[in-house]
């Protein structure tokens, strides 16, 4: 029988995984978003786990609010990405320096 | 073991080890395609959850435009890739390290981890008998979360129209059409007559 553990520990693994992934590509933003994306697909499955078993569709309604605030986050991080490739010609994430932070 | 079990097994081993493959391939367009099946086996995991909407839309939205979006972005950059995964291996020990402890924690918290007293009466949203679960997510979010759902429409306005201030340029070396300047010629200002002499030119 598969439980809720289950689920869990499926979504701790892919959490994990992408907080691996950030110091993984430390250089690359683009596998950096993309490990963002897979971190906010395991809270997803975190919270459409525990909105199924307990019978509770709060879970699912923030669910779908996570998906557009990470679809938003996508096009916003890929456009800023974009933007800087055209000025700088690199997208390493050591380049990024303009503001001296 | 029953076909749910066999089914949960598979879309999660697939999503964890395609969740791994992105991280650790060395093409950032096979990242891509590793994520997309990530996000499918996923959306798998919620079908086998009862939570259709949800998987169709991770199938529609995710695989179907953010997915995409990163695979026109990936493949529009000229951006030499091999170079960036220079020193690879310099942060694979400290990446294991902080994955493993991260793991250890999280099963520190699986083990000793309870549901509180009364937590089914604490419920926001009991889920409706004898409903689909579309009809139901409909019913909650054009009630209750009303101005929620507005506010993640807004958001998503406010998105577009950053990526499209972002990334919109206007090159000065390019040749333009400029109606106003069009309808505003007149003869006088476009015209130059010349008096030339037979056999000279200009």
């Amino acid at each position: 029988m598969i439980g809720l553990e289950h689920y869990l520990i499926v979504a701790a693994f892919l959490f994990v995984i992408g907080i691996f992934g950030i110091f993984l590509n430390r250089k690359n933003v683009i596998v950096i978003l993309m490990s963002i994306e897979l971190m906010l697909l395991a809270v997803n499955i975190n919270f459409v786990a525990f909105s199924s078993f307990l019978g509770d569709l709060a879970g699912q309604v923030f669910t779908l609010f996570i998906l557009t605030v990470a679809a938003a986050e996508a096009a916003i991080g890929l456009a800023i990405l974009v933007v800087f490739f055209r000025t700088r010609g690199t997208i390493a994430v050591d380049d990024a320096n303009v503001m001296k932070g | 073991m029953g076909i749910t079990a066999v089914a949960f097994y598979l879309f999660a081993l697939v999503s964890v080890v395609s969740g791994l493959m992105v991280v650790i391939s060395r093409n950032p367009v096979h990242s891509v395609l590793w994520l997309v099946l990530a996000f499918f086996s996923s959306a798998g995991l919620f079908v086998l959850l009862g939570a259709e909407f949800v998987a169709m839309l991770l199938v529609i939205v995710y695989m179907g435009a953010v997915a995409v979006l990163f695979l026109f972005v990936v493949m529009m950059l000229d951006v030499d890739f091999a170079e960036l995964r220079g020193q690879l291996a310099q942060y694979l020990p400290l990446g294991l390290l902080i994955g493993v402890i991260l793991l250890m924690e999280l099963g520190l918290v699986f083990s000793q981890w309870s549901f509180a007293p009364g937590h089914v009466a604490a419920r926001a949203a009991v889920t409706p008998e004898g409903v689909t679960n579309t009809a139901a997510l409909g019913q909650l979010i054009y009630t209750r979360y009303i101005y929620l759902f507005q506010a993640s429409g807004l958001i998503l306005l406010v998105a577009m129209i950053g990526a499209i201030v972002l990334t919109m340029r206007h090159r000065t070396n390019i040749k333009r059409q400029d109606i106003l300047e069009q309808i505003y010629r007149d003869p006088a200002a476009s015209m130059d007559l010349k008096d030339v002499k037979p056999g000279q030119g200009l």
